[in-house]
């Protein structure tokens, strides 16, 4: 509750700079509302709609709570350019029913429309803005839905392997000795493998679909989180508290779960979430190679695949094809680039050694 | 010194048998009949897979079948992979030379250009080239390599018809495999110059040079990134203030004082930078159809060719693992510290 609190404070205190902001967002969410061509698309997916409005609500307050965090950020405009980067991708994934509505015929959300079976790309126009791929797949739905797929393999990618990593590090760190041997060179195996390598031999073995290549990705990516969490507990466990706790009697999982990862988890979390740029590219680069998200599933790096027929254009016009690559490639390019800004603007904040040089 | 690298040597070997176990673990959840593929060694007993199966006893407990597949695999037979249509160990001594000759090629402008860039960038904080080596690097950090590689090869080839694809043109294949061309090295820019074919030697240039501009872009961006950061961390030391202090010129505090300690890390980076090559030979490789491992592994992954596909992994996991011991082996020699621990 002292968190609603502080939000409504923080709104209250910096109205007058959020007021044009505000008045912004509902000038634009009424026009919308007021609008007979977008009324009905709100109106059919109001999920989509309230969620809409909630992470604008949620990025105002997030703005508005004064905070050590956005106080730092508002110094580094590059950071501000990821956050709203990332603002947008968010925003394009939740609207998206309503920025690209499914056929009504389509069972799936996710499986782009197909309009006949032509094989070579159409280029932009009226009803396709991006234009369509080969076996005419509308580049437009496929990037709008492919946002989604993102954030979705991300999120599960994060969860696996923060989960995973998390236990083993934790008691890697905690008992040390044999255990933490054991562990250790448990990572190194899979460490010893360049990620891309090991993430298409588990696809490989696993069969090619999105869900392989988050398992995939996941077990590339454990060892990492594991061995950060170990190095965060070693610095933790010898500290007072955690003597204290033992010397109160408190058994080891309660010391683990109540005084070491509390105290440890926050560089972890931070970390978790610079990771998404290199899990979409990992992701991406998968079904680039035919071994992710199957043809005509909204996903980017499978739209990229379908261009590399058309990447050298027709005779006399190599720049023929030129939107079934560029589209595609723009969406993974921002969406990776407002992660790497804010994970480096984050890291600058989080890195006391460089607090008051940048 | 002697015990730290003692250590690593220790480590080398079970670290090479973790890697036989993950790969055998991985296997376990194949069929029997895809599994006996990997006991193959030449295409005609494809027929012959029951009697594959029995005499390897691919039905048995694991143990027993880890073991007589490790045994193979000590042998040296890796099994047989239908996409080279070749016994695995063999497709990998063919394709990797040209592999090595890319990863050679993409690598010392890497390192050169990497650390002469963050070291500027850091030396002159704040100014033009910081900012237009930070642009540079946050860009290619962000672009997927495939998409980097598809303009490349959309401009420079279908726009400009510099670099083509493919590791030679059809006349320079045609030469290469009449007799008249005696292989040495089978680096193919080497052997073109050491049989005098100076021709030969330009239209291989000409087809590395689109997967290495892929290459060194993106790793040049990671490098340039590490070595700014930790230049900006050694002018910030007492030493280095010592240094100027006394007069010395600033040519002097930074080439000598500062970038030799800047350069530490980047040493362990030399390391990842040779690993992340061989991971992104496997997307540079397909997109330039460059006939290396990388673009033979993904070919196997995508036609379920499991033998071509495992080799391949164990084999990339072991110059990796070669790789970081030469990083830790330099480490220890360039950083005292280290040593002593």
């Amino acid at each position: 509750m002292s968190l609603v609190g502080t939000a409504v404070r923080g709104v209250q205190t910096n109205w007058v700079r959020l007021r044009p902001l505000g008045a912004a967002v509902a000038v634009v969410v009424l026009a919308a509302l007021v609008l007979p061509a977008t009324r009905d698309r709100l109106l059919r997916y109001p999920l989509s709609t309230a969620g809409f409005i909630l992470v604008v609500l949620g990025v105002i307050a997030f703005w508005a709570i004064p905070s050590d965090l956005t106080k730092r950020m508002r110094k580094n405009p590059l950071s501000v350019a990821g956050f709203l980067l990332i603002v947008f991708f968010v925003a394009v994934a939740v609207l998206a029913p309503i920025l690209a509505p499914p056929p009504s015929s389509s069972r799936n959300a996710y499986l782009i429309p197909q309009e006949g079976f032509a094989s070579d790309p159409r280029p932009p126009q009226a009803r396709h803005p991006f234009g369509t791929t080969e076996g005419q797949y509308d580049l437009y739905y496929g990037i709008i839905w492919g946002t989604r797929t993102a954030f979705r393999v991300s999120l599960v990618v994060i969860a696996i392997s923060v989960a995973v990593g998390l236990v083993l590090g934790g008691i890697s760190g905690y008992y040390g000795g044999r255990i933490d041997e054991l562990v250790m060179r448990v990572t190194d195996i899979f460490l010893a493998f360049p990620g891309l390598v090991l993430a298409v031999v588990v696809v490989a073995v696993l069969g090619r679909s999105l869900d392989n290549v988050m398992i995939a990705i996941a077990i590339v990516n454990w060892p990492v989180y594991a061995r950060l969490l170990r190095g965060d507990i070693l610095g933790v466990r010898s500290r007072d508290f955690v003597e204290a706790a033992r010397a109160m009697g408190g058994s080891d999982i309660r010391i683990i779960f109540k005084h070491v990862i509390p105290n440890s988890i926050y560089p972890f979390l931070v970390f978790g979430s610079l990771d998404v740029g290199l899990i979409v590219l990992t992701a991406a680069a998968l079904s680039f190679l035919g071994l992710g998200a199957e043809v005509g599933y909204a996903d980017w790096g499978m739209l990229i695949n379908l261009s590399r027929n058309w990447i050298l254009g027709a005779p006399g016009n190599p720049f023929a094809y030129w939107y079934v690559v560029i589209f595609p490639g723009l969406a993974i390019f921002l969406f990776v680039l407002g992660w790497n800004l804010l994970g480096d603007a984050f890291r600058d904040i989080l890195d006391p050694r460089l607090r008051g040089s940048g | 010194m002697a015990t730290y690298i003692g250590r690593r040597f220790v480590l080398l070997p079970l670290v090479a048998f973790g890697v036989t176990l993950l790969i055998f673990a991985l296997l376990q959840f194949l069929a029997p009949e895809m599994r006996a593929a990997a006991f193959i060694t030449n295409p005609n007993q494809l027929n012959a897979l029951p009697a594959i199966i029995e005499k390897y006893g691919l039905n048995k407990p694991i143990h027993i079948q880890y073991y007589n597949w490790l045994r193979e695999v000590f042998r040296g037979n890796l099994g047989w992979s239908q996409t080279a249509r070749q016994p695995v160990a063999q497709a990998i001594g063919a394709f990797f030379p040209a592999t090595l000759e890319l990863t050679l090629y993409s690598f010392i402008p890497i390192m050169i250009i990497g650390v002469w860039m963050g070291t500027a960038a850091a030396v002159n904080r704040d100014k033009l080239i910081d900012h237009v080596s930070r642009v540079f690097s946050i860009s290619f950090r962000s672009l997927p390599s495939f998409v980097w590689g598809l303009l490349i090869l959309m401009i420079l080839y279908g726009r400009l018809n510099w670099f083509p694809p493919g590791r030679l043109s059809l006349e320079g294949d045609l030469f290469v495999r009449s007799g008249e061309f005696r292989f040495y090295t089978h680096l193919m820019t080497v052997d073109a110059l050491l049989n005098g074919k100076l021709w030969l030697f330009w239209d291989s240039l000409r087809h590395l040079m689109g997967p290495v501009l892929t290459l060194t872009m993106i790793s040049i961006a990671l490098l340039v990134r590490v070595t700014r950061s930790s230049m900006l961390e050694v002018l910030r030391q007492d030493y280095v203030r010592t240094a100027r202090a006394k007069g010395l010129d600033e040519d002097v505090v930074i080439n000598v004082h500062a970038r030799k300690n800047a350069l530490i890390p980047v040493i362990t980076l030399s390391s990842l930078t040779f690993v992340g090559l061989l991971g992104g030979v496997v997307i540079t490789e397909t997109i330039f159809n460059f006939p290396g491992i990388g673009r033979w592994g993904a070919f196997a992954a995508q036609q379920l060719d499991i033998p071509g596909v495992t080799g391949f992994a164990m084999f990339v996991a072991g110059l990796t693992v070669l790789g970081n011991l030469a990083a830790d082996i330099l480490y220890a020699y360039f950083d005292p510290r280290v040593r002593l621990q």
